[in-house]
């Protein structure tokens, strides 16, 4: 199974992926450079988290304007694996992969720290090795995590099941504690939090491990 | 070549730490009849468009496609005259 991991310029968390993928996952990987407008042949791809392009004009806003977003919404729509992961998911919400937006934490600050989170929904490609309602630690480092969505989406996103990850002790201010959502057909999943920082005890946890090997699981079912 | 100034800010029903914080800081000096501020982007470009209206058509289609997200912000634009 091969992932692919996307590189804007100023992702800083490309390396730590793919470190996850190849020498912990054992799986092939590529990296994407996000002038590309064609995709290699992949199973799946993460969107790194970072600061691209310096968080310009609002987070992850333009990089999901770049070339390769058009080839990576055509992966998407026709059910590949994309995870977004912290600027990453932050790409997928100004991509309108997913829906909301994300906005300043409410303390103004950048929180860096480990976080407890509760796995919300464990049906998805990326989380049925969870649980269900499974307590898991995973870090968290960002300024800008603070979910937001108007009752309607909140409703929509419950009905659907697509509140995959929620913080245990609200960190951001993030609307009904949201870390992490996926789309209505499950195949684009985005969290504030980092799995891939988050593959072995000796980091402070390993549960972050488990949602790459749900999704090699679910590649390999598909395959 | 025609100058457009776009100002973007935040909705009224969304959270402005940025502005909190100033307001904050405002009333710490002493400007206690302060009661809100709420802070944004302003963007000036420069055009090489036939008509004003032209250029403002355009200046709304890039707000639509980037420089705003209708979800949390608002915008209004004005033609820079010398």
């Amino acid at each position: 199974m091969t992932f692919g991991v996307v590189i804007f310029p100023g992702s800083n968390c490309d390396q730590d992926a793919i470190y996850t993928i190849a020498s912990v996952l054992r799986c092939n990987v590529k990296t994407i450079w996000h002038q590309q407008s064609v995709l290699p042949e992949l199973d799946a791809i993460i969107l790194p988290g970072g600061f691209s392009y310096g968080d310009y004009l609002r987070p992850g806003a333009i990089a999901s304007r770049s070339p390769i977003m058009k080839a990576i919404k055509s992966f998407a729509g026709q059910g590949g694996l994309v995870m977004g992961i912290c600027n990453g998911f932050q790409v997928l919400i100004e991509s309108q992969l997913l829906p909301g937006a994300l906005l300043r934490n409410e303390s103004t600050r950048f929180i860096s720290r480990q976080v407890s989170l509760t796995i919300e929904n464990n049906q998805t490609p990326f989380s049925h090795q969870f649980q269900p309602n499974q307590s898991i630690t995973l870090p968290i480092a960002h300024k800008d995590g603070n979910y937001f969505a108007h009752p309607e989406l909140i409703r929509q996103l419950e009905e659907n099941h697509q509140i995959v990850l929620r913080y245990q002790n609200n960190p951001n201010g993030s609307t009904g504690n949201i870390a992490g959502i996926c789309n209505p057909r499950g195949n684009v999943f985005g969290l504030m939090p980092h799995p891939e920082r988050a593959f072995a005890n000796w980091l402070g946890s390993s549960d972050g491990l488990i949602f790459f090997q749900s999704m090699l699981a679910s590649m390999e079912a598909k395959s | 070549m025609i100058e457009v100034m776009i100002e973007i800010l935040p909705k009224k029903d969304i959270l402005d730490p940025q502005g909190k914080a100033v307001l904050l800081a405002l009333k710490n000096l002493g400007f206690q009849n302060t009661s809100e501020v709420r802070m944004g982007k302003l963007i000036h470009l420069s055009l090489q468009t036939a008509s004003e209206e032209q250029a403002l058509e355009e200046c709304k289609k890039m707000c639509e496609e980037l420089l705003v997200n209708p979800l949390i912000e608002f915008y209004r634009m004005e033609i820079i005259r010398p």
